[in-house]
């Protein structure tokens, strides 16, 4: 009997866009049941959420005070016990929320973790990227283990939204950790899309020069709809906020249409974008490696061109 | 004083494009330069930058690894570092392994701070710094981006999704690097001197660690998917002209 636990990321409101992908991930494990775990507090809302996803057996809450903030160490021991219980797999999002956590989750329960998986090929192969996207490893988990894992959301699908789970009270019993203490979270405001979820993303690489001329960039994605991204550059430069750096070590994303506007298309950069479905580049060097991988480059100034694409999509 | 560890892992060098064998057996890294992981490097120089504020006494690096790592402690030491250990290891060491080496590590070193950069270049696993705290039963701050110290606590802000978060932990405490939390200095010639006057100590990891937890098997290795190369277009207008001809844009 094969049983996958889905770990549910949400900010308290709102379930992740992510998680209707993890749970593709847990589906083509092809077990009897797929159940999705809810941590929180007064997490009904996020919970009927979940319970709306396509193929989830089962919601778990475990609704207490201390799960009000996603604290690794304190969730980690209430998941393992949960997953101790019945299970097969137990997989999260392979975001910074999944990131930290899952690995915490493994070492309770004693197994090795495998991270961004972006294929199943068996009940316990995988396929995950190393290198920087360099190579793809298929690994094979230990026998009579559980198996844990963080799906790399870019490469599943999201799961249909016509679920009817039942969603149930857990309980576990475990003591909890108070040696960390969650005190704040800034956001950048933004009213442009996730750029996680974003069907358009127009990013921009140290060639803008500015935060100031990121504008350029904020203005067409407006008119597109798209949300804004970077390069580690952009980010390390200052000119916009982390949360923005899209790659290896930013985020992982698969939009329908990305535009790389003087970025110049490190490994790094790139891994973050291969499975995007058309990638246009700009850049005024005809050598600069992002042509190799887009679908459309144009070779010029970034200052002429995209003021010109603002122009053209104004007039549509 | 508190005293800090750091881990410093011997990868290929990030500017090193490293390619799968033709049989498919594993990674063709023979011959390629190698580097300390640059997580690591930053993690190393967190460490330092605390020992010069006068918030931190030792500092000492730490890998697993074959003799050739010695490589990379010699790095750490001429950054800076007072003491380098050697657990000695043969072949690949997943992350659970490696944190349960580093445990033992930690039990005999005691130290009230352990400093880890969020994942290696090589295996891009993002886990050893979470496993080492778990199995100490300790506080994480992982992916950081600015660490304060008071007293016995730490408050450290994290890159996150969805922006900065901020931790506090009770020391003794992990803490993970993200790459914007301090540049790397550079090691001058006279540091490479000092360093190899500096302790180098050995260990066995099967002296420390009797019996090795369970691990991934690597099946195969085989190069990514390639995007085909596309077309350039002379200007905007036929650039627009192909995104709606895919109805990309209206
Ligand atoms: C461990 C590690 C992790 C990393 N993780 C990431 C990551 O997650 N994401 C990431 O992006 N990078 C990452 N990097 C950094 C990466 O290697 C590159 O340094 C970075 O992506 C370069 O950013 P860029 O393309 O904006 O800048 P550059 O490489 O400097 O490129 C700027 C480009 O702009 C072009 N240009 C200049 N002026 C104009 C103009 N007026 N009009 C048009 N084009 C112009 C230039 O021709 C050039 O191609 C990582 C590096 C390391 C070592």
């Amino acid at each position: 009997m094969s049983a996958v636990l889905v770990v549910a990321e949400h900010d308290g409101q709102t379930l992740h866009a992510g998680v209707a992908r993890a749970v593709s991930c847990g589906l083509a494990i092809e077990a009897d049941r797929l159940d999705v775990a809810v941590l929180g507090q007064d997490c009904g809302g996020v919970a009927r959420q979940a319970a709306r996803i396509e193929g989830v057996t089962r919601v778990l809450c475990l609704d207490r005070s201390e799960n009000a903030k996603p604290v690794a160490a304190i969730r980690a021991p209430q998941l393992a016990a949960l997953a101790a219980d019945g299970y097969s797999h137990v997989l999260g999002p392979s975001t910074t929320f999944g990131k930290d956590l899952m690995p915490r989750v493994a070492a309770l329960l004693g197994v090795p973790q495998v991270s961004d998986i972006m294929s199943v090929e068996g009940d316990r192969r995988f396929k995950r990227p190393i290198y920087a996207g360099n190579a793809v490893l298929t690994v094979e988990t230990p026998a009579e283990h559980i198996v844990v894992g963080t799906a790399r959301l870019a490469s599943w699908p999201v799961a249909g939204e016509d679920g009817e789970a039942a969603i149930e009270q857990a309980q576990t019993d475990v003591e909890l950790p108070e040696h960390t203490s969650w005190l704040e979270l800034k956001s950048a405001e933004t009213e442009r899309p996730d750029l996680q979820s974003a069907s358009v993303v127009v990013s921009g690489g140290r060639a803008l020069g500015s935060g100031e001329n990121f504008s350029l960039l904020y203005d067409l994605a407006d008119r597109l709809g798209a949300a804004v991204g970077a390069s580690r550059a952009a980010v390390d430069a200052g000119y916009v906020s982390n949360d923005m750096q899209v790659g290896q070590t930013g985020k992982i994303i698969a939009p329908d249409l990305y535009f790389a506007i003087g970025i110049s298309g490190a490994i790094q950069h790139l891994t973050g974008i291969k499975d995007a479905g058309v990638i246009v580049a700009i850049n005024k060097d005809p050598e600069a490696p992002i042509f190799e991988v887009a679908d459309i480059g144009l070779v010029g100034d970034l200052f002429a061109i995209v003021p010109e694409i603002q122009a053209a999509v104004e007039d549509s | 004083m508190r005293k800090i560890l750091v881990t410093l892992k011997r990868v290929v060098d990030s500017n090193v494009r490293v390619r799968v064998k033709p049989d498919g057996s594993g990674m063709a890294v023979e011959g390629l330069k190698m580097s300390v992981n640059p997580f690591d490097e930053i993690a190393l120089e967190e460490a330092l930058r605390m020992r010069e504020r006068g918030e931190a006494g030792e500092v000492l690096a730490v890998t697993i690894g074959g003799d050739e790592c010695q490589q990379q402690l010699r790095t750490g030491l001429a950054m800076g570092a007072d003491r380098a250990l050697l657990v000695r290891c043969e072949g690949e060491v997943q992350p659970l392994a490696a944190a349960g080496i580093l445990l033992e590590v930690i039990r005999r070193e005691e130290p009230d701070i352990v400093i880890m950069g969020k994942q290696a270049i090589d295996d891009d696993c993002n886990q050893t710094g979470q496993m080492v705290a778990t199995l100490w039963g300790r506080p994480q701050a992982t992916f950081a981006s600015e660490v304060k110290l008071n007293g016995d606590t730490a408050r450290v802000i994290r890159e996150v999704d969805a922006g900065l978060e901020t931790l506090e932990v009770q020391l003794p405490a992990v803490i993970t690097t993200d790459l914007r939390l301090n540049e790397p200095r550079y090691i001058k010639l006279p540091d490479i001197m000092k360093a190899r006057s500096k302790p180098l100590e050995t260990l066995s990891a099967d002296d420390l660690v009797p019996a090795a937890p369970p691990a991934l098997t690597a099946l195969s290795y085989e190069p990514p998917a390639q995007r085909q190369k596309g077309v350039v277009v002379d200007d905007v207008p036929a650039l627009m002209g192909m995104l709606r001809e895919r109805g990309l844009v209206s």
